[in-house]
């Protein structure tokens, strides 16, 4: 197991910076994923720590030890890594077991202890039983659990994923979520997981990166990326969100007929200019005036759309002063017509303050 | 970890650490750019000099005065230009429809014309010619012969020693290019499209016309072009129908610059309209593709079905039938009777019956057997050179090693826009005279047709290259082999069927080729091509039909080989 360190590490292509001085620290064992859309610079950025891609800026270390530097590139091959490439990559030359040994075979180990840990780490995926098959006779989630095993089984320093789950269907790739999520439980490989699903990187990973232009807009557990965004971007890519523009006087932030508290919200002790980012999930619609605890906030207002999503309800509230549209999420019992008139209640904890 | 797999990691940026991180591959493109230039660049570059100067290497624009000074020559130019149109325009009346039928309906006997269309595209085009100066022959010809018998008509009823002759020859075996491109294109269009026409009440053949034809038109003048082009670079057939017929067009002008004594310079100042011609309509046919014609937008989707013809499928049948016999099946038989006749014109009788023709050219004829070896050795060393040369430069390309990958790739496909007849003038003013004097050397003619046939070898082994993922490679590497590791576990077993078929067809190709080789040939390395020319020459039609058959033999043998180990159609796969 490894530590990894990012430092500065920025790639150019011409006059396009797809990475800009990402800085990023790996601790031995975690699971990390970079998040972000398309061309947000993620893949170069794994690619870089594999070691395909040279940076021009900046330095990745591995251990202490520079491997990746704009002069001294340790190739691939002598990084000790291994990936999992968004085609899968098993060789079609080969059967299963010769496509997991491959690893083993070039670190020269007897073939006594090349078929044995093979055996083992195809009983680990659930492959035992197709280790003499060739990969066109696979489907693709089995091919997905041979590039696993073959990753897996030469006991990586790291392990990269580049989106190893974009080309599975929807089921599958709920599965294989968790199979990656177990695999990293039981072996704790210091972890790169490139995704641009959040729900993806939500259930893998330790910690996320988001990225976005080349540059890392927050790193954080899970759970605090979604209840406290610190950008707006991250804000609006990480599930939906109400972003607000105001304004703090008075220990309150006003902003067009609403007005909030300042007291328990985090960095909203100063006064002057300020976002938020208010979560669907922290509005609640009530038919009569409620019961609010102190501190939050009441409000009148009115249903304008509402759209229904199974799961739950994605409603669209007028308040009753001012031209704010506020989404709102509400359980699928919860039905309002629109136009109807209703009482808004906010729940201050889930409120955010964003960077502008 | 600590299975002794733990990364060894190297020490910041020493010089040994960058030797041992060093590619070998980061080198391989100079060495590669040097040998395209030798190959490619320099005797093209040596023909335009040529062109500009004397003997004495003194600028002068006298070659062109003299090249186009006079009528027999621009006329000649002429005759190229109107016999490539209507070659094209023959081989486009007798593809389509064979192209569609195969492609879109329940014609009988597909498998036939198939079969058909590949034993057309791999006659050596030369001996088709031969064939049909023995079927239209205006005095002797078994066509012409049997119609005045049959309607006491003292006029042949087709004479191949004319310039609708010359065409409808040359046609019959570059039909299958056309045939190859609209087939492929067809295949492409769903029926849906049929449907849509059919439910607001076109008919079958309505629909056809108005609708699927249309939508392969691209297909169709690029099919026109490539012919067009085969045909005005084409030395065998215009030689071997058109001297006799007087038809002069620029190839053959070419080769009679060629006689002695060589004016080499006229000939490099009278091939550039070809190299122009050629280049400028290449370039007209990739804009046309790059516009992706229709049919790409309608993608892979929707279905393909037969469309049921009823009894019209018999005439088509009949159509392709006729084709297959026309271009094929009747050269064919009668060069077979030919080659064991004492005298061709005697027709099929006992006492005609010889098997003499073979045997002089088996044991008595001093270059029948040396050809045939020379053939099959300057041809597997071109197709070994060229596979190995494309092969270097597409995996530079394809894999983007170097800043000048592009480079190298337009060099490889150079030749393509080059006609072969161009190149070895070009390679005859680079190489023939001192201090080289390679004329008449092997090496001399395996460089050329390496150089020649090289565009098809690189778009072979190109196609290859990028069947193979790069992740493949790099899942090799990621894992601790090295770059060639990846190369001999991973890239090499994956493209070596390709390139299998890739080498038997430039192996196939280089075996028939004449127009360059005639230029390039001395007398102990004439190629079975050039030899057969020399039997035309000479006019001995029997003998000359034997040559044909063991030509035939030999190639078929490569062509089944092919077929055994890279699948049945690998000689018309459009790359």
């Amino acid at each position: 197991m490894s530590r990894l360190v990012l430092d500065g590490l920025t790639k150019r292509y011409g006059h396009l910076t797809v990475v800009d001085t990402v800085d990023l620290t790996l601790e031995e064992g975690e699971f990390v994923s970079l998040l972000g859309p398309s061309g947000c610079g993620k893949t170069t950025t794994l690619r870089m720590i594999a070691g395909f891609v040279p940076p021009d800026a900046g330095r990745i270390e591995m251990n202490g030890q520079v491997i990746s530097a704009p002069d001294n590139i340790v190739p691939p091959e002598r990084r000790g890594m291994s990936m999992i490439f968004q085609s899968y990559a098993i060789w079609p030359n080969m059967t299963v077991e010769e496509n997991v040994g491959f690893g083993l075979k070039l670190r020269k180990l007897p073939g006594e202890e090349i078929r044995r840990r093979v055996g083992e780490i195809l009983e680990v995926v659930q492959m035992s039983h197709l280790g003499k098959r060739y990969p066109s006779e696979l489907s693709g989630g089995q091919q997905q659990r041979v590039a696993l095993a073959r990753a897996i089984v030469i006991k990586p320093a790291v392990l990269l994923l580049d989106e190893p789950l974009s080309n599975l269907d929807a089921n599958l790739r709920e599965e294989m979520r968790f199979e990656i999520r177990r695999l990293h439980n039981e072996f704790r490989i210091t972890t790169v997981y490139v995704t641009h699903d959040q729900s993806e990187a939500m259930a893998t990973s330790d910690r996320i990166a988001v990225m976005h232009a080349g540059r890392v807009e927050q790193v954080d557990a899970p759970h605090m990326l979604y209840s406290r965004p610190r950008t707006r971007f991250v804000a609006g890519f990480i599930g939906r969100t109400n972003l607000i523009e105001g304004h703090v006087a008075g220990g309150a932030f006003g902003a067009d007929g609403l007005s909030l508290p300042t007291t328990g919200v985090e960095g909203l002790d100063q006064g002057g200019p300020a976002l938020i980012s208010l979560r669907p999930q922290s509005l609640a619609i009530h038919r009569a005036a409620p019961q609010a605890p102190e501190g939050h906030p009441v409000m009148r207002a009115t249903i304008a759309e509402r759209t229904y999503l199974g799961e739950s309800w994605d409603y669209v509230v007028r308040p009753a002063e001012g031209g704010l549209r506020l989404r709102v999420a509400a359980q699928p019992l919860d039905v309002h017509e629109v136009g109807s008139d209703v009482w808004l209640a906010i729940d201050p904890r889930q409120v955010s303050v964003v960077a502008a | 970890m600590s299975d002794g797999v733990l990364p060894r990691v190297t020490p910041r940026s020493s010089f040994r650490a960058r030797l041992r991180n060093f590619e070998p591959i980061t080198l391989l493109w100079l060495l590669l750019a040097a040998v395209l230039l030798v190959l490619v660049a320099f005797p093209l570059i040596k023909l335009l000099i040529s062109s500009f100067e004397t003997r004495e290497g003194v600028f002068t624009l006298g070659n062109y005065a003299t090249a186009y000074g006079r009528a027999r020559y621009i006329d000649a130019l002429f005759n190229s230009l109107k016999l490539g149109a209507l070659s094209a325009s023959i081989a486009v009346l007798l593809a389509v429809p064979m192209a569609w039928a195969v492609s879109r309906t329940d014609m009988p006997g597909k498998g036939f014309t198939w079969a058909m269309v590949m034993a057309a595209f791999v006659m050596p085009p030369y001996l088709g010619a031969v064939g049909w100066i023995l079927l239209a022959g205006p005095n002797s010809g078994f066509l012409n012969i049997t119609w005045r018998a049959i309607t006491g008509a003292s006029d042949p009823l087709f004479n191949v020693y004319s310039f609708a002759g010359l065409a409808t020859v040359i046609a019959l075996h570059s039909f299958p290019l056309v045939f190859i491109f609209v087939k492929s294109a067809l295949d492409l269009v769903s029926s849906e499209m049929e449907d849509a026409a059919n439910i607001l009440g076109a008919g079958t053949f309505a629909t056809m016309r108005k609708v699927t034809l249309p939508l392969v038109w691209p297909a169709i003048l690029g099919g026109f072009i490539i012919v067009f082009l085969e045909t005005i670079a084409l030395f065998g057939t215009p030689a071997i129908i058109g001297i006799p017929a007087r038809i002069n067009v620029v190839t053959t002008q070419l080769w009679q610059f060629f006689e002695y004594p060589v004016r080499m310079e006229v000939a490099a100042a009278y091939a550039m309209p070809l190299l122009l011609i050629t280049i400028a309509m290449i370039g007209v046919q990739k804009l046309m593709l790059s516009r992706k014609g229709f049919v790409s937008q309608t993608g892979k989707g929707g279905e393909r079905r037969q469309i049921k013809l009823g009894a019209w499928r018999w005439a088509l049948f009949g159509w392709c039938g006729l084709v297959g016999t026309l271009s094929v099946l009747l050269p064919l038989l009668v060069l077979l009777q030919a080659s064991f006749a004492k005298a061709w014109g005697r027709g099929l009788s006992l006492d005609n019956l010889t098997i003499r023709n073979y045997r002089l050219l088996l044991f008595e004829h001093e270059m029948a057997l040396t050809s045939v070896w020379n053939t099959i050795w300057f041809s597997a060393a071109a197709a070994t050179i060229a596979l190995v040369l494309a092969l270097l430069v597409a995996y530079i390309a394809v894999r983007r090693l170097s800043r000048f990958a592009d480079a190298l790739g337009f060099l490889a496909m150079a030749p393509f826009v080059i006609p072969g007849i161009v190149m070895a003038i070009g390679f005859y003013a680079a190489y023939a005279s001192p201090p080289l004097a390679l004329y008449g050397t092997a090496l001399l003619i395996i460089l050329a047709f390496a150089a020649r046939f090289l565009p098809i070898a690189y778009a072979n082994a190109n196609a290859a290259m990028r069947a193979v993922h790069p992740e493949m490679e790099e899942a090799v590497r990621i894992l601790g082999g090295g770059r060639l590791t990846a190369i001999r576990h991973v890239t090499a077993p994956l493209v070596k069927k390709a390139l299998l078929g890739g080498w038997l067809i430039v192996f196939i190709v280089a075996s028939r080729e004449l127009s360059a080789a005639v230029f390039l040939v001395g007398p102990r390395t004439r190629t079975m091509s050039v030899l057969l020319y020399d039997l035309s020459e000479a006019g001995n039609f029997e003998v000359l039909a034997a040559f044909g058959g063991i030509l035939l033999v030999v190639t078929m043998v490569f062509v089944a080989i092919g077929m055994k180990l890279a699948g049945r159609d690998f000689m018309l796969r459009r790359h």
